[in-house]
């Protein structure tokens, strides 16, 4: 589904040294794969998500999404086939816009929008009976603008939009960070739901090691622009946190056990 | 007397309502603060004027003006989008080039209309007031601006002002909907400069100083005296603020205030209107600065 090839993305900074965000990066994902992503910061995980996503441009290597060579298409163009749900619940939906107009947007994603009528009655039942499913009360508050929900609606919201005309890959960049440990954990229910119900191919960035066993189907571990590990079930299920961290201490010496307290 | 006085205040409001409205799709939903404005306004005072003087049709020359105007915004966007030149300088570069534009449109720095074939003109000609041929331009531009603002296209122009990273995951091209929004707006913007320039009988080439500024003040009269939800109401308060722009600019000349001052009053005006918020926080510091029984300064 997604095929990635030699990536390299250098940032550089004001001195010319180059901080080297990705280093060859080659990554084959299968239709169906539902990917974790962990590594210390700095590792290059947002800039692989931001990379596929057409945020940014690469320096070297090459980006196919089903077959198609999406190396030099622009990030709206290559939209068509990418959900993505964001960090920051702001960013994911406008929010002087209402949740049905947001969701209307999301619906039509990829298609040049015309002079039709933003939503239509048919689209309003729809919204109203996927907003249900979340179980927040949403399905009542359609023409709400989405500025006034909490950060925990908007996150959900978000997962909604970027899953609402399925993608062909759905990012998740450490989409339940930001939220309070109960609410990050009915996104992280619903994530399971959404993509695990659906079969949609997905990669996921998350801090937490325990999420990152329990999550999909298959884990990768990046550190300094590399992904130094690639497990999947079977062998990933028997894994623990403990193992994932002595495998890292094998590869690369004990600074990751730094970060412990922070990743588990 | 004053009768007529305030039908006169009236039908200004309703002509600058349509520059406002331009104003308003830039300034409140694409959120950039556009100032091809200033150059763009002139601009379609030039066009109309030019065909008019030269026997052509009013209704030709008033359409070539909007089309005109259309043009100044996507050169803004142009220069904003492709060139990746900060939105204020884009339209500062435009603005200033449209100077000599207008110029070399016109030939000279006036055209007067009178005694031509006006749109005006021909409305007067059939009995009807100057306000009948603005409220019939205004309420079209409204209602299709309205109607546009409910399309697909309209929601991707709206999320665009709102959160460009949002509307781009939804495959949106931005830059398209800044070159539409620009183009639009300022079409508006000439249209509504071709109609004054008929109004007052001449076009003249610093006719446009002050209008983005005029039109911010309408936008956020508006918004402050209309507070009721909904796109409609949206460009209703556009319209109602660049009426009561209009009448305060009158009630001004009546109390004796020197024309010369007005644009400086607008400016204070618009400033209070902006600044609102931060004069707000800086009452409450120095307010929380001093002991609130004593008076005295706390440390």
């Amino acid at each position: 589904m997604l095929r990635v090839s030699q990536l390299r993305k250098v940032f550089n900074g004001g001195n010319g040294m180059g901080k080297i965000a990705l280093d060859n990066v080659d990554l084959h994902v299968e239709p169906g794969d539902f990917i974790t992503i962990i590594g210390s910061n700095g590792a290059g995980k947002s800039t692989l998500l931001n990379v596929v996503a057409g945020a940014y441009d690469v320096d070297q290597g090459r980006i196919w999404i089903d077959g198609q060579d999406v190396t030099i298409q622009p990030e709206h163009r290559r939209a068509r086939f990418i959900g993505r749900v964001f960090q920051d619940p702001m960013v994911g939906t406008a929010a002087s816009m209402t949740i049905e107009e947001n969701l209307a947007m999301a619906l039509k994603r990829g298609q040049a929008p015309g002079l039709s009528r933003g939503v239509s009655n048919a689209e309003r039942g729809r919204f109203r009976e996927l907003l249900a499913l979340l179980d927040l009360g949403l399905e009542n508050r359609l023409q709400d603008p989405v500025g006034l929900l909490s950060g925990g609606q908007r996150q959900a919201l978000t997962l909604l939009m970027a899953t609402i005309s399925t993608p062909k890959l759905l990012l998740l960049d450490e989409h339940t960070a930001a939220l309070d440990p109960k609410t990050a954990e009915q996104i992280g229910e619903l994530t399971r739901k959404i993509v695990g119900g659906r079969r949609l191919t997905a990669l996921m960035i998350t801090h937490n090691l325990q999420d990152a066993l329990e999550y999909g189907n298959r884990t990768l571990m990046m550190d300094q622009g590399k992904i130094i590990l690639d497990i999947r079930n079977p062998r990933r299920a028997k894994m623990t946190v403990d193992d994932l961290l002595e495998q890292f201490v094998a590869l690369r010496g004990t600074r990751f056990l730094d970060d412990r307290a922070l990743l588990a | 007397m004053l009768w007529s006085a305030l039908v006169g205040t009236l039908e200004q409001g309703l002509v600058y309502g349509i520059m406002a409205l331009g104003v308003y799709i830039t300034y409140r939903i694409l959120n950039f603060a556009d100032l091809t404005v200033d150059g763009s306004f002139p601009l379609g005072g030039a066009v109309a004027a030019t065909v008019i003087a030269n026997g052509g049709s009013p209704l030709w020359g008033t359409c070539l003006a909007a089309f005109a105007g259309m043009l100044a915004g996507l050169a803004t966007g142009f220069l904003n989008t492709k060139l990746k030149i900060s939105g204020l300088l884009s339209g500062i570069l435009t603005m200033t080039a449209l100077y000599s534009v207008n110029l070399r449109i016109m030939g000279r720095a006036n055209i007067p209309l009178l005694r031509k074939r006006t749109l005006v003109s021909w409305f007067g000609d059939r009995g009807l007031a100057p306000w009948v041929l603005f409220v019939m331009v205004l309420m079209l531009a409204k209602i299709c601006l309205d109607a546009f603002l409910k399309t697909e296209l309209g929601f991707a122009l709206r999320a665009t002002g709102d959160n460009e990273q949002m509307i781009r995951s939804c495959g949106v091209d931005t830059d398209t909907m800044k070159l539409l929004g620009l183009g639009l707006s300022n079409g508006l913007v000439a249209l509504s400069g071709a109609l004054v320039a008929q109004y007052q009988g001449f076009a003249d080439v610093g006719m446009g100083l002050g209008t983005v500024v005029a039109g911010l003040a309408s936008v956020i009269v508006g918004q402050a005296l209309v507070r009721f939800d909904g796109l409609g109401w949206a460009t209703t308060a556009v319209i109602v603020g660049s009426v009561v722009y209009r009448t305060a600019i009158f009630a001004a000349l009546r109390l004796g205030l020197a024309p010369t001052d007005l644009k400086l009053i607008t400016a204070v005006l618009v400033i209070l209107a902006l600044s609102g918020p931060s004069w707000r926080s800086i009452c409450e510091k120095l307010g929380r600065g001093r002991n609130r029984v004593t008076g005295i300064p706390t440390p």
